[in-house]
């Protein structure tokens, strides 16, 4: 199920630990899954369970537990947006109702093209950086005026 | 003192004006080279090479009275000699999951200044006796754990990491790992859960990490800044450090500014700074508005009214002394538009989302607080409301493993205490004290003033 690339970035995480625990390289091993795949089916997860010798269900629980991993499918962008309180108090949660509008959907909804998915987030620690987004998990931005966020969607093809 | 004169060379010069690109391929200076140009590495070869001993290293930070930045306060000296001598695996972990809403100094250090961690955690190893250590970096901020993993590579080249560094005998191997989303991992024990890959649930204490931590095995875990800040204790001696600050709270400290203030960021300032002259530097009130509110210590902190904020001074002790804590170091700052019930409601939603469900009176009772929270903001709050919240937070706090229960009922009492007006116009008038479409401006988008004042 999982791509010889994406195999070898989990043996570079494995070798971080002491030969005795595999599994902490689970967290990286399904961030890689996600990356190849999209989102993570009960398949995926199963498929990085076995490779790190561990239960299904021990990576299903971390797989459930952390925000960042998709258990479902999302568009093509996931954009995450932070409204907590630091980042809302400079424009956080307009950012968050210009993309709402921009784009037609609520959050946790996916457009009609599959292109985006909106989230709304928490602290990413960049409050002073508001109003911050976070593009498919990585890629952090800062500073999301109206202006930005227009330059931001043409980017995102 | 001259405040700028005193900071901290080796952590956060040249970018603690409170301002910066946003944008990280741009960056410079966070390289080695750069590093050691501005002394790095100085403090370990120092150590080494001068064959001081473990207990010597760890005295001398005890002398600098440097006390943990993660937010709980407690002597970085001090936890480090909880250390068992003898035992044969130990680990060091740093503590760089910063999801505590208004923190985001330790991003700033990894980002200008990742090998500030590595030689401090170095450090600590040799200290304690540990052979392998790991840094847990936030999920959101991927671009920046990337960047470590570069450093550790140039740090390893350069024969700090590995065996035998620097020729003194002494192995240490050094890793990354990285967080996914969960405010919880922030908690110690549950960061090493989550580096074991599990779910990133606290334990029970005792036994504390110092003998039963990473792997079942004796582990340091301290915050970014504290690492951060060791190097500079062993370029200019642990006194020197204490008398940055001022007595019991040594050292400058990183602080984070947001909210409506004219230039948010972060600023290295001696402790003791006056919270007055830290909003100036900040480049004081947003449109030249009134001061309302503070939370002074991250958003777990209970918040102060501006008339006792602007008396405090920047301390461990002072913060404490007003009634809240000094934290995470992370000030949010509340002006006149805000409406204290719809900040309350916004902070009490991200403890009900972050619980990680273990206890049952944290689990249940952070949504019950936002329930109520949520209903007084919309305007269906009752009259037995407030005495509800009261019973509520008495009922979650000191009654559960970690501290995230008192973290989620800190604000909702601090909040009800100062500002009961507010809360009980909602309930009687159903309505906001501050008309809504004040505090939309007030906290709409804001292009803010780069650079220095």
């Amino acid at each position: 199920m999982l791509s010889e690339a994406t195999l070898g970035k989990i043996d570079r995480e494995v070798a971080k630990y002491p030969a005795a625990q595999k599994q902490s390289a689970v967290m990286a091993a399904l961030a890689f899954a996600q990356d190849e795949l999209g989102w993570l089916s009960k398949d995926a997860i199963a498929a990085v369970a076995g490779y790190l010798d561990m239960p299904a269900i021990a990576a299903y629980e971390v797989a459930s537990f952390y925000n960042m991993y998709d258990l479902a499918p999302v568009g093509k962008y996931k954009l995450t947006v932070c409204t907590n309180l630091p980042c809302a108090l400079s424009g956080g949660v307009h950012a968050a109702e210009y993309l709402k509008n921009k784009l037609g959907i609520d959050f946790n909804e996916t457009t009609a093209d599959g292109r985006f998915t909106l989230k709304e987030g928490e602290c990413m620690g960049a409050c002073g950086d508001a109003p911050v987004m976070l593009v498919n998990n990585k890629r952090m931005h800062c500073f999301m005026t109206p202006d930005e966020i227009d330059k931001l969607l043409g980017e995102c093809k | 003192m001259a405040l700028l004169e005193a900071i901290n060379p080796l952590l956060s010069a040249g970018w603690q004006k409170g301002g910066h690109e946003w944008r990280l391929e741009n960056d410079t200076g966070w390289r080695l080279k750069d590093y050691e140009a501005r002394g790095g590495y100085q403090s370990l070869k120092k150590i080494l090479a001068g064959k001081m001993s473990p207990d010597d290293v760890i005295n001398e930070v005890k002398k600098s009275v440097l006390r943990g930045r993660g937010g709980a306060g407690f002597p970085t000296g001090l936890k480090w000699s909880f250390m068992p001598k003898a035992a044969p695996e130990k680990y060091i972990v740093c503590n760089t999951d910063e999801g505590e809403p208004g923190t985001f100094k330790d991003r700033d250090i990894q980002r200008f200044d990742p090998h500030a961690i590595i030689e401090g955690m170095i450090i600590a190893a040799y200290a304690v006796g540990a052979g392998r250590g790991y840094n847990y970096i936030h999920g959101e901020i991927y671009e920046l754990y990337q960047r470590f993993e570069q450093a550790l590579d140039e740090a390893r080249a350069a024969g700090y990491l590995g065996q035998n560094i620097l020729g003194a005998g002494f192995d240490f191997e050094l890793f990354a790992h990285h967080g996914w989303g969960a405010y919880i991992c922030g908690e110690e024990s549950a960061l090493l859960e989550s580096i074991e890959g599990k779910k990133g649930q606290p334990r029970f204490k005792p036994p504390f990490p110092a003998n039963v931590g990473l792997y079942g095995k004796p582990t340091t875990i301290n915050n970014t800044e504290s690492f951060a800040s060791i190097p500079f204790i062993f370029r200019i001696g642990g006194e020197s450090f204490l008398d940055l600050g001022k007595p019991n709270n040594g050292g400058t400290k990183l602080y984070s500014v947001s909210g409506h203030v004219n230039r948010p960021g972060n600023f290295e300032v001696p402790m003791g700074t006056p919270f007055a002259r830290l909003l100036e530097m900040a480049g004081g009130m947003r449109g030249g508005r009134k001061l309302k509110a503070v939370i002074p210590g991250g958003s777990s902190a209970p918040v102060l009214p501006a008339d006792v904020m602007m008396d405090c001074t920047m301390d461990y002790d002072s913060i404490a002394k007003a009634g809240s804590m000094l934290g995470s170091g992370a000030v949010i700052v509340m002006d006149e538009t805000t409406c204290m019930v719809k900040a309350l409601e916004r902070l009490s939603y991200f403890y009900y989302e972050e619980s990680c469900g273990q206890c049952t009176p944290c689990r249940e009772g952070t949504g019950w607080m936002y329930k109520v929270i949520h209903r007084i903001e919309h305007g269906e709050g009752r009259p037995e409301d407030l005495a509800l919240l009261d019973r509520l937070t008495i009922n979650i706090m000191g009654r559960t493993i970690c501290a995230l229960g008192d973290a989620a009922s800190m604000p909702v009492q601090s909040f009800v205490k100062h500002f009961r007006n507010e809360f009980e116009y909602h309930i009687e008038n159903k309505k906001c004290l501050v008309p809504p479409d004040v505090q939309r401006a007030g906290s709409s988008f804001f292009t803010r003033n780069m650079g220095q004042a």
